[in-house]
C-alpha cells in the first residue's frame, strides 16, 4: 500500500425511506480525494451531492458500502467517534454562515476549540489569528448581526480553519452572497488551499464558482457521472 | 470548562430575563412559602418554649383526656370539688391547687363592652401563675363561696375604664353584675400569641353557676413546692386520680397530668404536624414550579435547534451539548430557590415582626431549600437537554 487516499468511499449507497418510496440519494459511489486536494462537487438537486457531503462530514452514515478516512473505514463510528472526526479532522462552512447569533465574531470563531477544552488565553489567540488570515482583523468584537454577509462568511471560514482541520467542507459557500463578495470568498477558499494545503470539497450549483475548484464532480441520481481535472487557470477567468 | 458552561447558560438566562424570571417564579413562590412558613414557626415555638420556661417547672397541668394533637377531651369526665379537695389533701407538697374553668364573655362597664376570657377560679390561680395585683385585693372567702367579685386584666381595664381605677367599679360580665375587687399586673402575649390581660377571673362558685351551667371543672393547675419533686408530684396525683376515677390497671387514664416541658413537647409536636403540612404543599408548589422549567427548557431547546446543529457539526459531543442546557436549568432553578430563600426570609421577618415572636432562621432548612431547588432544575432539566443532545445535526441545521 504506497498510496492511502484522504478520503475515500467503497461503494457507498445511501437510501432514505423504504419499499416501493425508497428514494437512492447515493447508489454504490467509487470516490477517492487526496489531501491537498480542490474538489468542487456539482449536479442537480436530489443528485446526491449533498448526501456525498454529509457522509463525508460524519453528519450522515451509508446505508451501505464503505467510508474510509485516512484509511480508516468510520462503518463502525458511533456518534461521539463520528463527532471528534468532525472536530479534529473537519472544518464546515455553510451557506447560511450559521454563525450564533448576538456573539462576537471571535467568539464565534474559537467555539470549536472551546469544545477542545482550550484554556481561554491561547484560543483567544488562534481566533484572531485565524480572522486575520480571513481578512477580519480589527473586527474581532464585532457581533454577528453587525457584519455583512461576506464578513459573516469570512467568520465562517475563520471558524472551520482554526482547528487546522485536514478538510474544509463547504456547502454552497456562496450561495447566499453577490457576485463580487462570492468571487472574494472563492479567492480567499482558494489562497487557503495553496498556501495552508487544506483540502477543500465544496459544493455548488453554479459552474462559474465550481470552476475554482481543481477537480470537479458531477453527481446525477445519485451516481458519479463526471470526474475532471480543471486546468488551474479557470479560476482566473471569471 | 465547568466556566465555560456556567457562562453560556448565564447567556442565555440573561437574554431574556423576563422569561426567565417567570418560568422560575413557581420555585420562587414555593421554596418563599417554605421558608417563610418554617420561619415564622421556629419562631412561635421558640416563643412558646421561652414562655413556658420562665413559667417555671414547678407547675403541673391537670386535664380530662389525654394530651397531644388529634387526641379529644370532651368525652372524658370532668373534674369535681372533691377532686380538688382530694389533691389539696393528699398529696404533699403543694404550694397551689387552682381548679379551672376557662370560656368567653361579653364584660360590660359604663358604654363600653369588650368580649374577654373570663376565668373561673380561686385565688390559688395567682399563685400558681405568679401572678401578681397591681391594686386592690384577691377574693375573701365568701367570695370563693360564690359571692360575685371580679379582677380584671390589664387590656380590660383599658379598654373599658380608660385611665381611670376600676378597682371599685362595677362592671356586667354575661349579666352578671361583678364588683371589681383587683387589677392584675400586665403580662403581655402568651406564647400562642393571645393576650393574657384580656383576662377577667371570678370565683370558681360564681363562674360554675352562672357562665358554665355546671358544676364541674374543666382543669386543674397544681404548684408545687419548692424543692419539691414535680414528678413525683406528678405519679401521686396520677395514681390519686386513677383511684378516685376507677380506673382499672392495665387501663389508660382518662386524664393528663403534664408539666411544663411535656406541654412544650405536644405543642412543637402540633407545630411539626403543621410544618409537615406544609411541606407537602410546598413539594407540590416545586413539583409545578419544576414543570414549568421543563416546559419552558423544551421552548428554548426549540428555538435554538439551529444553534445546537452548529454547536455538534462543529464538534460539541452529545454529552456537552446536554450539559450546557442542564447546566441552564439547574442555573435558573438554583436563581428561583435563592430568590425565594430571600423571599421567604423577608416575609417570615415582616410576619414574626408583626407577632413579635423572634426571628429564628435555620440554616438547615435554608439548605434544604437550595438544595431541592437545584435538584429539581436536574429532574426537570435533564429531558429537555436530552432532546436537545439528541437532534440530528443535519435536521438541526436546516431548521429555521
Amino acid at each position: 500500500m504506497a498510496h492511502t487516499p484522504l478520503i475515500e468511499f467503497r461503494q457507498v449507497s445511501k437510501f432514505y425511506g423504504s419499499g416501493e418510496a425508497t428514494i437512492r440519494a447515493l447508489d454504490r459511489v467509487d470516490l477517492s480525494i487526496d489531501a491537498g486536494e480542490f474538489v468542487a462537487i456539482m449536479g442537480p438537486s436530489g443528485s446526491g451531492k449533498s448526501t456525498s457531503m454529509n457522509v463525508i462530514g460524519g453528519l450522515d452514515v451509508p446505508s451501505s458500502g464503505e467510508y474510509l478516512f485516512q484509511g480508516i473505514p468510520t462503518t463502525n463510528f458511533n456518534r461521539t467517534q463520528l463527532t471528534l472526526l468532525r472536530r479534529h479532522m473537519l472544518g464546515f462552512v455553510f451557506q447560511g454562515f450559521n454563525l450564533l447569533a448576538r456573539t462576537s465574531a471571535v467568539e464565534n470563531v474559537e467555539l470549536p476549540l472551546v469544545y477542545r477544552g482550550m484554556a481561554v488565553g491561547e484560543r483567544r489567540e488562534r481566533a484572531r489569528l485565524a480572522l486575520e488570515q480571513v481578512g477580519l482583523k480589527g473586527r474581532e468584537g464585532h457581533t454577528t448581526q453587525e457584519l455583512s454577509g461576506g464578513q459573516q462568511q469570512r467568520v465562517a471560514i475563520a471558524r472551520a480553519i482554526v482547528t487546522d482541520p485536514a478538510v474544509l467542507l463547504a456547502d454552497e459557500p456562496t450561495g447566499n452572497l453577490d457576485t463580487k463578495t462570492s468571487r472574494e470568498i472563492m479567492e480567499l477558499i482558494s489562497r487557503l488551499n495553496r498556501e495552508n494545503g487544506i483540502t477543500v470539497i465544496m459544493v455548488t450549483h453554479e459552474e462559474d464558482i465550481a470552476a475554482y475548484g481543481r477537480r470537479l464532480l458531477r453527481f446525477v441520481d445519485g451516481r458519479l457521472a463526471g470526474d475532471e481535472v480543471q486546468a488551474r487557470e479557470a479560476a482566473h477567468v471569471l | 470548562m465547568f466556566f465555560e458552561t456556567a457562562k453560556l447558560a448565564w447567556r442565555a438566562i440573561s437574554r431574556n430575563l423576563l422569561r426567565s424570571f417567570l418560568t422560575v417564579l413557581g420555585v420562587v413562590i414555593g421554596v418563599a412559602a417554605v421558608i417563610a412558613m418554617v420561619t415564622i414557626g421556629n419562631g412561635t415555638t421558640a416563643q412558646v418554649q421561652s414562655e413556658l420556661a420562665r413559667l417555671g417547672t414547678n407547675t403541673l397541668f391537670v386535664r380530662p383526656g389525654q394530651w397531644g394533637p388529634g387526641r379529644a377531651s370532651t368525652e372524658a369526665k370532668r373534674f369535681e370539688d372533691r377532686d380538688i379537695e382530694a389533691m389539696r389533701n393528699q398529696i404533699s407538697g403543694l404550694r397551689a391547687v387552682a381548679p379551672l374553668n376557662r370560656g368567653s364573655a361579653t364584660v360590660i362597664a359604663g358604654g363600653e363592652n369588650r368580649s374577654s376570657s373570663v376565668i373561673g377560679t380561686t385565688n390559688d390561680y395567682l399563685v400558681a401563675q405568679d401572678w401578681d395585683l397591681a391594686s386592690g385585693r384577691s377574693f375573701l372567702p365568701a367570695e370563693e363561696r360564690g359571692q360575685a367579685a371580679c379582677i380584671v386584666g390589664e387590656t380590660v381595664r383599658r379598654e373599658l375604664f380608660g385611665a381611670a381605677d376600676p378597682v371599685g367599679q362595677t362592671i356586667r360580665v354575661s349579666n352578671i353584675s361583678c364588683p371589681v375587687v383587683g387589677l392584675l399586673s400586665a403580662k403581655g402575649q402568651s406564647g400562642m400569641g393571645d393576650d393574657q390581660d384580656d383576662t377577667v377571673i371570678m370565683p370558681l362558685k360564681l363562674h360554675q353557676r352562672r357562665i358554665g351551667g355546671t358544676n364541674t371543672i374543666s382543669s386543674v393547675i397544681l404548684s408545687a413546692q419548692d424543692g419539691v419533686s414535680t414528678a413525683k408530684v406528678q405519679s401521686d396525683v396520677e395514681s390519686l386520680l386513677r383511684e378516685r376515677r376507677r380506673i382499672g390497671v392495665g387501663r389508660d387514664d382518662d386524664f393528663s397530668v403534664a408539666d411544663m416541658s411535656q406541654m412544650a413537647a405536644a405543642m412543637t409536636g402540633t407545630t411539626t404536624l403543621l410544618t409537615g403540612l406544609l411541606g407537602a404543599v410546598a413539594a407540590v408548589s416545586l413539583l409545578v414550579g419544576g414543570i414549568g422549567i421543563m416546559n419552558i427548557m423544551l421552548v428554548s431547546v426549540t428555538e435554538r435547534t439551529r444553534e445546537i446543529g452548529i454547536r455538534l457539526a462543529i464538534g460539541a459531543l452529545e454529552r456537552q451539548v446536554l450539559t450546557q442546557f442542564l447546566v441552564e436549568a439547574v442555573m435558573l432553578s438554583i436563581f428561583g430557590g435563592v430568590a425565594g430563600i430571600l423571599t421567604g426570609l423577608s416575609l417570615a421577618y415582616g410576619v414574626v415582626s408583626l407577632l413579635n415572636v423572634p426571628f429564628v432562621t435555620s440554616p438547615m432548612i435554608i439548605f434544604v431549600a437550595f438544595a431541592f431547588s437545584a435538584i429539581i432544575g436536574v429532574v426537570f432539566g435533564y429531558f429537555p437537554a436530552r432532546r436537545a443532545a439528541q437532534l440530528n445535526p443535519i435536521d438541526a441545521l436546516r431548521h429555521e
